[in-house]
This record gives structure tokens, C-alpha cells and sequence, in this order.
């Protein structure tokens, strides 16, 4: 019962629905990758991950304002308040550059995920 | 400047796009100006009360507060347009009738403005709570006051003038068919914001991807340009959306259709009457 490419009728898309959403949890082990905020950078700015894996992304702003954390590539963003800590799942992803960027300081919060 | 008052157009564009459609499906009712008034007022109360409470937010349901709140938000909206959109597409057809008969002027009342209020409110509260955390971000960055106001002023006024053009546009339809024209757009609407919520919960491992990328339009049509992004307010565009979004899209829209079509008395065409 491969459902990893969801049919397009209706009636098959609620059965892989159902089916899926039994399996949601299982998510054997997900990749932790953590990118601390200081400055208004991102820390690293390339960050690796394994490809075909759903990961978790946790972001750690330690600067004293907010920053969304944006990805067109990944379509994700997510506030990041002042120093805290949020976490984003993503993928599992195709190898590839994934860019991202904080959405509130453009000009100087940009990092790319890799998938390999 | 400029930056600022992109960042708050883009957030602003959102929410006058949903205000414009709620504007235009509320036609004909005395006092809806009050109505969608005291929701963008409610909505902007909100937005500051969320971004003040962001921390808090963030924080809750183990670092999933956000996307709950998100998706609660999103699916709240979608329930309300939904009542909004049965009820009209049950009255929907006499008062067009009405309207062609004595006029727009016609007291219509008694419709379900709470409903809209309540739609109009949360989306000013979405779109508005990023750009109070947007700007508090930039005062404390070193912006001036004239850097923060004047963008802010600029955004606001480029968005309500997009949304103001979406309105005058819509006005266009003739008016047997506006009713049903609007409420398939509240339709379309609802189920893009369930494709967003859904999103959401993606987002903070709560539902499956059902494949994270179902497609990619990106090179054709960007989420991020102009149109893209009305057409992601609008009819809930997605460039790159994971399967369980297009799900929800589907599955929304047509319980509505349906609800539309089983409580809609003169069924949910457009009116036969000559």
C-alpha cells in the first residue's frame, strides 16, 4: 500500500488521508538541526541535512527582537520572539538547496538548508 | 522606509483582500460599515494583544502554540463564512430581487453579520499581529519614528487601495449574479484558508504532508509576487503546497457547495428569473 504519491480523485485522496493520518506518528526518527539567531544572522548559515527525512528545524533567537523565520523553497514561516526558542518540521526533502531568510532583517538573516 | 512599508503592504494586501469580498458580499445591508468597522477595530485591538503576547503564544502546546493558534484562527474564519455563505445561498436570490425591484437601498436585515464581523476581525488579527512584532522589531532595530510611521502609513494605504480596487471591481458584476458570484468566492475563500491552517499543522507535525510538495508553480507564478499573493488570499494559491493542503482545500469547498445546495432553497445557479 504505497500512498506517497496522493491520487488525485476524491474518494482516494480521504482513504490515503485516513490511512496516513494513522501513520503520522510513527515518523521512525527525525533529524534535529538547530540555527541560533544572534544579530540578526543566522548561525550557521549552511546548515546540512539528510535528504528524505522529515526534520525538525529548531531555531533559537537570542537577540532582543522578533524574527519570522521564512522559506519560500520550504514553505514554512514561523515567529521566532525575542529569546526563545520555536521549532518547525520540514520535509522529508529532495536533495537540493532549500534558502531561507529572516522575513523582519532581510538584509542581513539569510541561510540555506541543504538537503544531501 | 520603503522596506518597512513593503513588509506591512504585504501583510496589510491579505486582509483588505478578505475585507473587500466581505464588503462586497455584505451589499445592500444598512450599517455593514459599522459592522466590518468595529471587526478591523477588533481585529487590530487583537493584533496587539497577540504580538504583546507572542512569547506566550510561542511557547504553548510545546513550542506548537503558534501553529495552533494559526490553524484555530483559520478554521474559525472558515466556519463562519460558511454559515455566511449557506444563509445567502438561501436568501441570496431574493434579495437580488429585491434589489433590481426597489433599488439598492433595500433594508435587507437580519442577515448574519456577526458571522463576517468575526471573519473580518480574525484576519485583520492574522495579518496585523506580524506587523506590530514587524515594527516594534524595526523601532528597536534603530528605525526613526518617520522611517516606522511613514512606512507604515504607506503600507496601509497601498493595501487598502488594492483592496478598494478589488471592491469597485466586484461592484461591476450585474447584480443577479452578484450574490452568487460572492458567495463562491466566500467559498473559495474558506477553502483556502483551511488549506492554510492545514499548513499549520503540517508545520508543527500534527497532520501528515501527504507528500511535502505536492507541486511546484514557483517559476510560473510566485506566492511571493503581487498576484500571486491575492490570488493566495483570494482563492488560497499555493505554489507549493503538501498534499493534506490540497485535501482540506477540497474537502472544504465542496462541504460548502453541498451545504449551499441542500439548504439553498432555489438551488445555488444563478437566479433563472427574467
Amino acid at each position: 500500500m504505497s500512498l506517497k504519491s496522493v491520487p488525485r480523485p476524491l474518494s482516494a485522496l480521504v482513504l490515503g488521508f485516513v490511512f496516513l493520518l494513522g501513520a503520522t506518528s510513527v515518523a521512525a526518527q527525525d533529524a534535529e538541526v538547530k540555527i541560533v539567531i544572534r544579530e540578526h544572522k543566522f548561525e550557521p548559515e549552511e546548515v546540512s541535512v539528510p535528504a528524505g527525512k522529515k526534520i525538525k528545524l529548531v531555531i533559537d533567537n537570542q537577540d532582543a527582537t522578533a524574527e519570522e523565520f521564512e522559506s519560500y523553497e520550504l514553505n514554512r514561516e514561523k515567529v521566532v520572539p525575542p529569546k526563545s526558542q520555536i521549532s518547525i518540521f520540514v520535509g522529508p526533502l529532495k536533495p537540493g538547496r532549500y534558502p531561507f531568510f529572516g522575513d523582519f532583517h532581510k538584509d542581513t538573516a539569510k541561510g540555506v538548508l541543504i538537503a544531501k | 522606509m520603503a522596506g518597512i512599508s513593503v513588509l506591512v503592504f504585504r501583510e496589510v494586501l491579505e486582509a483588505a483582500l478578505i475585507v473587500s469580498v466581505v464588503f462586497a458580499a455584505t451589499r445592500g445591508v444598512p450599517g455593514r460599515g459599522r459592522w466590518i468597522g468595529a471587526g478591523i477595530l477588533a481585529g487590530v485591538l487583537g493584533a496587539i494583544g497577540v504580538a504583546l503576547s507572542a512569547g506566550l503564544i510561542a511557547d504553548a502546546a510545546a513550542g506548537m502554540g503558534q501553529e495552533l493558534f494559526n490553524a484555530s484562527v483559520l478554521f474559525a474564519a472558515v466556519v463562519m463564512i460558511a454559515w455566511h455563505a449557506i444563509w445567502m445561498a438561501t436568501h441570496g436570490r431574493e434579495l437580488a430581487m429585491q434589489m433590481q425591484t426597489i433599488g439598492s437601498e433595500v433594508s435587507v436585515g437580519q442577515r448574519p453579520l456577526a458571522a463576517l464581523l468575526v471573519v473580518v476581525a480574525l484576519a485583520v488579527l492574522r495579518e496585523g499581529s506580524e506587523i506590530v512584532l514587524f515594527l516594534f522589531a524595526q523601532a528597536a532595530g534603530g528605525s526613526g519614528v518617520i522611517d516606522v510611521a511613514g512606512g507604515l502609513a504607506l503600507g496601509i494605504a497601498g493595501g487598502a487601495a488594492t483592496g478598494l480596487a478589488l471592491y469597485l471591481g466586484l461592484l461591476r458584476i450585474p447584480i443577479r449574479h452578484f450574490f452568487t458570484a460572492t458567495n463562491w468566492l466566500l467559498l473559495l475563500l474558506a477553502a483556502g484558508m483551511a488549506s492554510q491552517a492545514a499548513r499549520f499543522l503540517v508545520q508543527a507535525d500534527l497532520l501528515p504532508s501527504l507528500g511535502p510538495r505536492l507541486w511546484d508553480t514557483s517559476t510560473v507564478l510566485s506566492d511571493h509576487s503581487v498576484l500571486g499573493q491575492t490570488l493566495h488570499a483570494l482563492i488560497g494559491y499555493d505554489a507549493r503546497p503538501a498534499g493534506v493542503q490540497v485535501l482540506f482545500y477540497i474537502v472544504t469547498g465542496a462541504l460548502i457547495a453541498i451545504g449551499m445546495r441542500v439548504w439553498g432553497k432555489p438551488g445555488r445557479g444563478a437566479p433563472r428569473a427574467a
